[in-house]
Parts: structure tokens; C-alpha cells; sequence
């Protein structure tokens, strides 16, 4: 069943320049779709627009229908009770994804409280189980601290357990693990991966990054200057990539593979 | 009017607060001190005066010593106790035009935040146009529509200043609402006015503290202005810029007249510069960082 239906996606600034191209693609329930493009491509511009949320001035033409639900055009009301309950997102930057002078339990606790109505003693207990769930070690520090008092990769959990509090049927992961050093960029894809298939999530994965997008998706989308270059299973984009810019994407993957190789004989 | 360092103290959001343990800031700590000094005259005038502020019992233009810690004016009136009624109202004018400001500023500031289009537009160009329109020009219409009170300059100095603090206002929560928490905020379904109390506000804050500070030495600056050519505080409540228009003539014979309200007048405005100064310190991230 399709989750998420992008139809002819269009999104245009005010000046009327177009950012993002006729472009269309769908996620089923539980599906996991890769966007793979470098900065600029539009691919977090689409994935905005998925939600309803383009900054002020840009438009967007065409048909997302998210969970039956027509997003493109609709208000502001219909959006808010479709946002988080189909769809959240985890941002790319940990250090802006969180309100800094508002402590994590807090963040934390307002998509539990809007979403699941949840009040007191069972609020914080959530608050508590999803800091669990993210695997951060002592809970309850982490809930007294202040964004800028725990770690970059510390900090993505936290906005992975903000988005999945939500408990949306699509987890738009855009770019979660670009500002993270190597080493926490592969607990964090693992801890996404098991996350999200425990719950059943579809997931868009947004990335410049061939080879993180394969860690985690089957299906990728590969953008360039805001149309769909190229679509396929990761394993076909990899093996035989038919555009010019997929075949550049691959090479380039290849390449620090293989240095990496060289660095690191397993 | 904005100095332009208090656009570049202003906190780049998210990044790591490192001066809320800091240790207080040294420039905060003088300026307090000089500042409270003043204040702590003008609480004081409220319940104690040395001499009723029309006797004249005193002499005219008496040099300082005697019963008159300061001398007295060309009236025979006591100057320390002059001073002591200015400083009382050098305070109420600073505390009365920033709390106009900041009132009037913020609510406009964030409404234009959010303004769209032509609306956003016309915002902008009366704000520009309020702050072009001389403070002094705007006083003396008042003062004409009412009369020349203390009230009066007040309300002309706040409402200039308000539209200084809402563009501040204004460009700050524009900043932060391209903040990713509030995007996360709002998929989190909170509404806006709680994203704007609970994300917006206290994410601007810091940065308006330190212009509503720099506010306040202004404002005190411009009551003394004002009253200097007669649109403040009637007599026989003395205004620091009043004495100095009423010493200006015995300046060479007796000038104490004119330096004892000058001085204090330098002390409240270098002390609320300080205040300023230090709580940008303590509040900008950088810096803390620096130190910590």
C-alpha cells in the first residue's frame, strides 16, 4: 500500500526560479526510499514540501498525498494534525535541530504531550523510556541537560527520539548523520535501522552519501539541480548505473573505498 | 541608533551556552555599582530629602560646605538635594521609556516576524520611518498635545525607542524561526503562540536584554536633553538637565551647579553601559567560552 505518493512535485521561490522539477516518486508502508544528491539538489526542499513546511516565499505545485491525505495547497490546520502523526523528520544538524536553552527532557516531552496527550508522572515516564529507547546512557542526566551540555551524536539521538515520540508512519531522515564523526555515524545508522524496523516505519533517507544510503535503504533516488536523475535498488544504482551522474556518484564511493581499503586491511 | 556590536553579540542560536556557569564578569560588577548607586540616591529621595525642595533659606549661589553639602543654586535652593530628585528621575524616565520600548517593541517586532507581503512591507517602512523622526521633534509634539510633564518626555522617548527594539526584535525572531526546533516544534504539533513563548522569546531574549540596557543609559541621555530645553519635568521637581540649563549662566562663579548633575548624569550612563557591556559578556556564548 502506498504511504506516500509524490506526484509531478514542483517548488518554485517567489522570484518564480525552480528548485525542485517535476518530480515524482512513492514510498509504500514500512518501504525505505535513499534520496541521493549533492547540496542544492532540492532533496531537503522535497522533503519539506512532503511535510508542508517550504520556508516563506516558496510555493509548491503538483500532488503529495501523504497517508491519503492531500499536502500540497492544504491549511494550515489539516497540516498540523497530519505532521508527526504520519510523517517526522531527524535534521542534519544536531546543533540547531534543538532548542538550546530548553532542557532535553522538555524537548522531548512536547511531542509526547501534543501527540499522545500524555500529562504528569506517564509524560515523564515516556520521557524516560524514549531516552532508553535512543540507548543514551544515564537517562536522567540527559533529560536534566541543556543541549549544549551533551555530545554532537548525543544530541542526534535526542532529536531521533523527538521525531519518533511522534510515532509517525514515515521517519524523514535528512542528512542525520552528515555532522557526526565516522565512528558515531555508524551506531547512529544501527540505531535508526533497528528503530525503525521494530516499529515498521517507512523511512526517506536523505543523504550525499552512496555508501551511507546503502547501509540503510533498499531504493534510492538519485537528484541533480531538483530532478530525478535516476531511480532504482541500491544494489542496481551501485552495480550498473545508467546516468552520468550516478555513474559519478559511484566512482567517487569507489574510490574512498578503497582508499579506506588500503588504510584498513579487514 | 542600534549600536552595531549589539547585533554581533547576538547569540548564534544553538550554539553552546557556555556563560550561564561563568563566573560574573567584571565590567558587570562596576557597572552594577555605579548604577546602583544612583538608584539607591533615588529610593532614598523618595522617603528623605534634605531640604524641601523650594527653600531658599540657604543663600544664593553658597559654595559647597556649610548646611549644604553641595552649595546651592542662583535660587538659594539646596543643589544635593536637586541632585537627589534628578536621579529619581533620571530613573523613572530610563525604567519608563524601556519598559514603553520593550512593551510596545517586542509585540511589534514579533507581529512583523511574521508579517507577510505588502503588510510585512509597511511594517518595515514605519519602523524605518519612526526611528528617521527626531526623538526630540517627537517630544515636542507631544508636550504640545499634552503638556510638559515628565509623563510626556517618557512617552516620546519610549515610543522612538520602541521602534528601534522592534526591528532588533524583528530580525531576531526571524532568525530563529529558520531554526530547525522550530521546525521540529511545529511537526510536534505545538501551536504557534506556545512556539513563540516557549522557543522564540526566550531564544531572543538574552540579545534584547542587552539592548533594552543600552536603552535605558539612552533614554536617561535623552530626558536630560529634553529637559535641558524646558519639555521635561516641571519645577520644582529638579531634572538633571534642567540644573544644567539653570547653572549654565553662574558656570565660571559657582560650578558645582552644573558638575553635580553632569557627573552623576556620566556615572548612571557609563554604569548602565557597563550593566550592558558585562551581561553581553556573560551571555554570549563566545566569550564564555573563552573563559571557561
Amino acid at each position: 500500500m502506498t504511504f506516500l505518493d509524490v506526484r509531478g512535485l514542483t517548488v518554485r521561490t517567489a522570484e518564480g526560479r525552480v528548485l525542485v522539477d517535476d518530480l515524482s516518486f512513492s514510498v509504500a508502508g514500512g518501504e525505505r526510499l535513499g534520496l541521493i544528491g549533492e547540496s542544492g539538489s532540492g532533496k531537503s526542499l522535497t522533503t519539506l514540501a512532503v511535510l508542508g513546511l517550504l520556508p516563506s516565499g516558496m510555493t509548491a505545485t503538483g500532488s503529495v498525498e501523504l497517508a491519503g491525505t492531500q499536502i500540497v495547497g492544504a491549511t494550515e490546520r489539516a497540516l498540523t494534525s497530519v505532521r508527526g502523526r504520519d510523517a517526522a523528520v531527524v535534521f542534519q544538524e544536531p546543533l540547531t535541530a534543538l532548542d538550546p536553552l530548553m532542557r532535553v527532557g522538555r524537548q522531548i516531552a512536547e511531542p509526547l504531550a501534543r501527540r499522545r496527550g500524555l500529562r504528569g508522572a506517564a509524560l515523564r515516564d515516556a520521557v524516560g523510556d524514549m531516552l532508553a529507547q535512543v540507548r543514551l546512557p544515564e537517562p536522567e542526566r540527559v533529560s536534566r541537560a541543556f543541549p549544549h551540555e551533551i555530545s554532537g551524536g548525543q544530541r542526534q539521538r535526542v532529536a531521533l527520539a523527538m521525531a519518533l515520540a511522534c510515532d509517525p508512519g514515515l521517519l524523514i531522515a535528512d542528512e542525520p548523520t552528515t555532522a557526526l564523526d565516522v565512528s558515531v555515524q555508524a551506531e547512529m545508522l544501527d540505531l535508526l535501522d533497528s528503530l525503525v524496523r521494530e516499529r515498521g516505519m517507512a523511512v526517506i533517507f536523505v543523504s550525499h552519501d552512496l555508501a551511507v544510503v546503502a547501509r540503510v535503504t533498499d531504493r534510492a533516488l538519485v537528484m541533480k539541480d531538483g530532478r530525478a536523475v535516476e531511480t532504482g535498488t541500491v544494489h542496481d544504482l551501485v552495480r550498473s548505473p545508467r546516468a552520468e551522474y550516478t555513474k559519478s556518484l559511484v566512482a567517487g564511493a569507489r574510490r574512498l573505498e578503497a582508499a579506506l581499503d588500503l588504510r584498513s586491511p579487514r | 541608533m542600534i549600536p552595531a556590536d549589539t547585533l554581533e553579540a547576538a547569540r548564534p542560536e544553538g550554539a553552546p551556552q557556555g556563560g550561564r556557569r561563568a563566573r560574573v564578569s567584571a565590567t558587570l560588577v562596576v557597572g552594577s555599582v555605579l548604577a546602583g548607586l544612583i538608584a539607591l540616591l533615588a529610593v532614598v529621595s523618595l522617603f528623605w530629602l534634605p531640604y524641601p525642595a523650594d527653600d531658599t533659606s540657604g543663600g544664593r549661589l553658597a559654595g559647597p560646605g556649610g548646611g549644604h553639602l553641595l552649595g546651592t543654586d542662583k535660587l538659594g535652593r539646596d543643589l544635593f538635594t536637586q541632585v537627589m530628585t534628578g536621579s529619581r528621575i533620571a530613573v523613572e524616565a530610563g525604567l519608563g521609556s524601556v519598559l514603553i520600548a520593550a512593551t510596545i517593541g517586542i509585540a511589534l517586532g514579533v507581529l512583523a516576524a511574521f508579517a507577510q507581503g505588502w503588510f510585512d512591507d509597511t511594517l518595515s517602512a514605519f519602523l524605518d520611518i519612526l526611528i528617521a523622526f527626531p526623538t526630540l521633534l517627537l517630544a515636542m509634539l507631544i508636550v504640545a498635545a499634552r503638556s510638559a510633564t515628565l509623563g510626556s518626555a517618557v512617552l516620546a522617548i519610549g515610543l522612538a525607542q520602541s521602534a528601534v527594539v522592534a526591528r532588533l526584535a524583528r530580525i531576531l525572531v526571524k532568525r530563529v524561526l529558520t531554526q530547525d526546533y522550530i521546525t521540529a516544534a511545529r511537526i510536534s504539533g505545538t501551536s504557534w503562540p506556545r512556539i513563540v513563548l516557549g522557543h522564540v522569546l526566550p531564544n531572543i531574549w538574552p540579545t534584547l536584554v542587552v539592548n533594552l540596557a543600552l536603552q535605558f543609559g539612552l533614554a536617561v541621555l535623552a530626558e536630560a536633553g529634553l529637559s535641558y530645553l524646558g519639555l521635561g519635568a516641571p519645577p520644582p521637581n529638579a531634572s538633571w538637565g534642567r540644573m544644567l540649563q539653570e547653572a549654565q549662566a553662574t558656570f565660571t562663579t559657582a560650578p558645582a551647579g552644573a558638575l553635580a548633575p553632569g557627573v552623576l548624569l556620566v556615572l548612571l550612563v557609563v554604569g548602565v553601559n557597563l550593566v550592558a557591556d558585562g551581561l553581553r559578556e556573560t551571555l554570549d556564548p563566545a566569550t564564555g567560552r573563552r573563559r571557561s
